[in-house]
């Protein structure tokens, strides 16, 4: 089998401009929902109870709403979580009660109303807590941010690392976009996805920065916008490929992982799809506009990926 | 040029023989097992009481598949959870006389069903978390400035007394937050303060400044001297934890610190949150009280006659009666140590107690009037009282440092100590989290993770077998050695799987068969451009290399920051997923090299490789796949 039967190079970079508005576009109505709609906080991150009970038959949630309204609880959330018999309910924290007690006191109200309601999980988060979750995630990605930039900067050129990173976090907040657009939950597996994301696509950019490099040395006869479009072309098919495959795991999370890996799968979906858009038409088209030449890579990069000590085939010749 | 030294192939072999020995146990499953542990530091689980546990099972007519002893508990492993239960019941009948005061803890648990030499290789499932097993979490906060302002109250009473030994005449003394502030009236009061507080107070730093027409001695505590007493505290509260936890009847309970004031309960197949959070936040109190010696409380400590009228009778810890007077001298608020230690004359063993001001100054007053009579120091829980210790009053005691000694070994002084202090929290905590989850909704999360892995790595392999042929073939066995190794290393760690580890699992996975892709993809072209069968191989591998050694970095670095900023569910994520890329670095390069260097590596005519079809923009015929 072989699905791409492609006879010249493509020529990615004469539309780069057009690429990149495309993402420009995207990516400012994906800030502007955020600032629009923000984000839909799980209960790690803003504080307050959750519970999952399932019935033995399908749920009412009108009923399940006014049996936790008449306890007094304000902003209460009740909606259905996986099947119809599963229900989840979630209470914002409350400054001067007791939140533990809380869970105690629903189930048994709901226990009255239908004897079959039987508590599946509890969580309830204090509130200094959710602030400190949202200031490690934002220190997780600046770290992430960072150590990249350094690493691809070591390895490559900072015109690769400023590419990358900024194709990347565009990736990101697209993510991000989508979750304030349809009011998903964002919750902490969310948060790991998106971090993943950043670090996997990535990946795509690196082996599509490799092949630039690597072709700035075999062809000294190319313009810069001959070997990026070469590069591409030529990394497109494994590009896809592995997509392809690390989709269908998602995939398969998404049918057999139930309502808890849901988002989690989801996120993982959108910076999948978007990874491969930004890697090939924004990354490198970024790289370009910054200048990146011949001179920035095959000076240092010779003799440094000669004596790769990494590499168990170093030394070796053909 | 396709061939690996010797020594690589030795390599591969033992990875495979310990990936797989220590992955095995994770397919034997568990057995229902009956777990007895120590409820009381004086209770020793040891072979006399494991010998006791199979008299017991014997008498009852429960065969047992396994009686071992480990860890300090004895773990009975049983067929069915019906013989789990009968067994539950006679052990607890046999060991537990007395409910109200148990001295073991006979719980219901899970055992591995793999054999005795796996155990003995330390080869153990993964260990699976709160959301994979059913149970309950808790994020207690303990309150450091409440221990801390606890302690200054305690020394500025410490401080009082002394000044008064040395007959330093001073115009008050009184805590502010967390400092101490004295006042003198001239210079020459004030430096013999000054060295007082050098000499005595090693914890507290001081500062004189003029205040009005006196001069204000302000003390604080030394921040290294802080950080001793809030890490103090957190020990504290934890042996506290760990002793109520006891009576819960956990099989595993995992208690331990989280930074600097923060401690983690996780209490595995704990359904009732409601007892478990009575019991984590119920406070033990310590009463100091006399010992009626009258010759009608004698009678009735023997058991011949009636308790008199204004006394109680409590049982001591050996079980015998102690006849005690209702009223409280002390209660364990004035507390404020209880630390072992030798007697520096006798080199007893001995139980060192320190009082705070107030307490200091009942005991002082209380100890001239009773020398020669016993006094009783009771720890009450759960309503229940009992009589820790009940030593003799052998002169007047002054200073609020008390010692109990006498008849003690240094392990019976240990206990004590370790009694008196436990009995009540060093500083008040708050959950700040806590989660239940039921047990079916573990066995639920374990089957949707496992069908995830499975059918996704199912499809993967299915598809890179298609399009890739042979070749496909070793990506996916080199994909399945790389679960493997991951379940081994995770099993060899017992670090804690849990669901979002499992999505880890199966996204490692899919970025895992990147590194085959390029390889592969690369072989193509290599093939694409004319190069020979054996050449291409080489060249595939030695170029693709390099990128997958970067991208992977990339990811690790990802990885790295979850581990170090995530928690919970985050953490549980990061750790299989910096484990998965390591191995993936190892089984898709190095492993399934291997792999196609058995297969090829010694045809040296090679003409074709299967790799699926090599196409060629140039019109020429397709070389399609042997």
């Amino acid at each position: 089998m072989e699905f791409f039967r492609i006879r010249r190079d493509i020529p990615f970079m004469r539309h780069a401009l057009a690429f990149n508005l495309v993402s420009l576009l995207t990516f400012l109505a994906a800030v502007f929902f955020l600032f629009s709609r923000g984000l839909h906080l799980s209960v790690e991150f803003t504080g307050g109870t959750l519970l999952e009970v399932t019935y033995a038959q399908p749920a009412d949630l009108a009923v399940v709403r006014n049996t936790v309204a008449k306890l007094g609880f304000v902003d209460v959330q009740v909606q259905n979580f996986g099947t119809a018999r599963d229900v989840l309910i979630r209470l914002p924290a409350q400054k001067g009660v007791s939140s533990a007690q809380q869970s105690t006191q629903v189930m048994t109200a709901l226990k009255a109303t239908d004897a079959s309601a039987s508590m599946r999980r509890t969580e309830f988060v204090g509130p200094q807590v959710g602030d400190e979750l949202a200031a490690d995630g934002l220190k997780a990605l600046a770290f992430v941010v960072i150590g990249i930039m350094v690493y691809l900067a070591v390895r490559f050129e900072w015109k690769f690392a400023v590419a990358a990173i900024i194709a990347n976090l565009h990736d990101v907040i697209i993510i991000l976009g989508f979750f304030a657009y349809f009011q998903w939950e964002f919750s902490l597996p969310v948060l790991a996805a998106v971090l993943a994301v950043l670090g996997y696509s990535v990946n795509e950019s690196v082996v599509i920065f490799d092949r630039i490099r690597e072709n700035f040395r075999r062809y000294r006869k190319m313009t810069t916008i001959e070997i990026i479009n070469n590069a591409i072309t030529s990394t497109i098919s494994r590009t896809i490929i592995t997509h392809g495959s690390t989709q269908m795991m998602v995939m398969s999370m998404l049918l057999f992982g139930g309502a808890t890996l849901h988002y989690f799968a989801l996120a993982l979906t959108i910076g999948i799809l978007f990874g491969i858009y930004s890697s090939v038409f924004v990354a490198a088209a970024i790289a370009m506009w910054l200048g990146i030449q011949r001179e920035d890579l095959v000076k240092g990069g010779v003799t440094k990926k000669d004596v790769d000590p990494n590499d168990p085939n170093a030394g070796a010749t053909v | 040029m396709n061939r690996y030294p010797v020594w690589k192939y030795v390599i591969i072999l033992v990875a495979l023989v310990v990936g797989g020995l220590y992955a095995l146990p994770n397919f034997f499953g568990e057995s229902p097992a009956v777990q007895v542990s120590s409820a009381k530091p004086t209770v020793k689980v040891d072979i006399s009481t494991l010998s006791r546990v199979e008299e017991v099972l014997k008498t009852a007519g429960i065969a047992a598949d396994l009686v071992t002893l480990e860890n300090a508990s004895i773990k009975v492993r049983l067929g069915t959870t019906d013989e789990q239960l009968k067994a539950k019941d006679a052990i607890q009948k046999a060991l537990v006389p007395d409910v109200a005061n148990p001295g073991y803890v006979v719980a219901l648990n899970l055992l591995a069903r793999s054999p005795a030499w796996l155990r003995a290789m330390h080869a153990a499932p993964m260990y699976l978390g709160l959301d994979l097993r059913g149970g309950v979490h808790f994020m207690l906060q303990v309150d450091m400035q409440a221990a801390l302002t606890k302690r200054a109250e305690s020394l500025a009473g410490d401080v009082r007394t002394s000044m008064r030994e040395k007959n330093i005449r001073h115009s008050g003394i009184s805590r502010n937050g967390q400092t101490i502030e004295v006042l003198f009236r001239d210079v020459p009061t004030l430096s013999a303060a000054k060295a007082v507080f050098q000499d005595q107070f090693p914890d507290l730093q001081t500062v004189d400044a003029p205040s009005g027409t006196e001069f204000k001695l302000t003390a604080a505590i030394k921040p290294e001297a802080a950080r001793r007493i809030q890490d103090q505290a957190l020990k504290q509260n934890i042996t506290t934890l760990h002793n109520r936890i006891n009576e819960l009847g956990v099989a595993e309970p995992v208690i331990q610190q989280q930074g600097l004031d923060r401690i983690v309960v996780q209490l595995p197949g704990v359904q009732d949150t409601a007892k478990a959070k009575d019991i984590l936040g119920r406070t033990a109190t310590l009463e100091v009280r006399m010992v009626d010696e009258s010759t009608e409380a004698r009678a009735a400590e023997l058991g011949t006659g009636v308790v008199p009228f204004g006394s109680e009778r409590y049982p001591e810890r050996n079980g015998q009666a102690v006849i005690v007077k209702k009223q409280v001298i002390l209660t364990g608020e004035n507390l404020t140590d209880a630390q072992p230690g030798f007697d520096s004359q006798t080199q007893e063993p001995t139980v060192n107690l320190n009082l705070d001001a107030k307490g200091t100054r009942i005991f002082r007053d209380i100890t001239r009037e009773n020398v020669g009579k016993r006094m009783a120091i009771l720890l009450f829980e759960k309503g229940k009282g009992e009589v820790v210790t009940a030593p003799v009053i052998r002169t007047e005691i002054g200073g609020g440092r008390v010692q109990i000694s006498g008849r003690m070994t240094t392990v019976e002084a240990n206990d004590t100590a370790l009694l008196l202090r436990a009995g009540s929290l060093a500083a008040p905590m708050e959950i700040i989290e806590e989660t239940t989850i039921g047990p079916s909704l573990g066995a639920e999360n374990i089957a949707k993770g496992f069908n995830s892995v499975t059918w996704g790595f199912l499809a993967v392999a299915l598809f890179m077998c298609a399009y890739y042929a042979l070749f496909g073939v070793f990506s996916s066995i080199a994909l399945a050695f790389n679960l493997l190794l991951l379940v081994a290393v995770l099993s060899m760690l017992q670090a804690t799987l849990t669901l979002p580890g499992m999505a880890a699992m199966a996204l490692v996975l899919g970025m895992a068969i990147d590194s085959n892709v390029l390889i592969n993809e690369r072989i193509r072209e290599e093939l694409r451009n004319g190069a020979s069968a054996q050449a291409a191989i080489h060249t595939g591998y030695d170029r693709a290399w390099a990128t997958i050694f970067d991208s992977n970095i990339t990811t690790l670095i990802a990885g790295m920051a979850l581990l170090a900023f995530g928690s919970g569910p985050v953490r549980g994520f990061a750790v299989v997923h910096c484990l998965g890329i390591m191995t993936s670095m190892f089984s898709g390069v190095f492993f399934s090299r291997g792999l196609v260097n058995i297969w090829y590596g010694r045809k040296n005519r090679l003409k074709t490789v299967s790799i699926g079809t090599v196409w060629r923009p140039d019109g020429g015929t397709d070389l399609k796949s042997e």
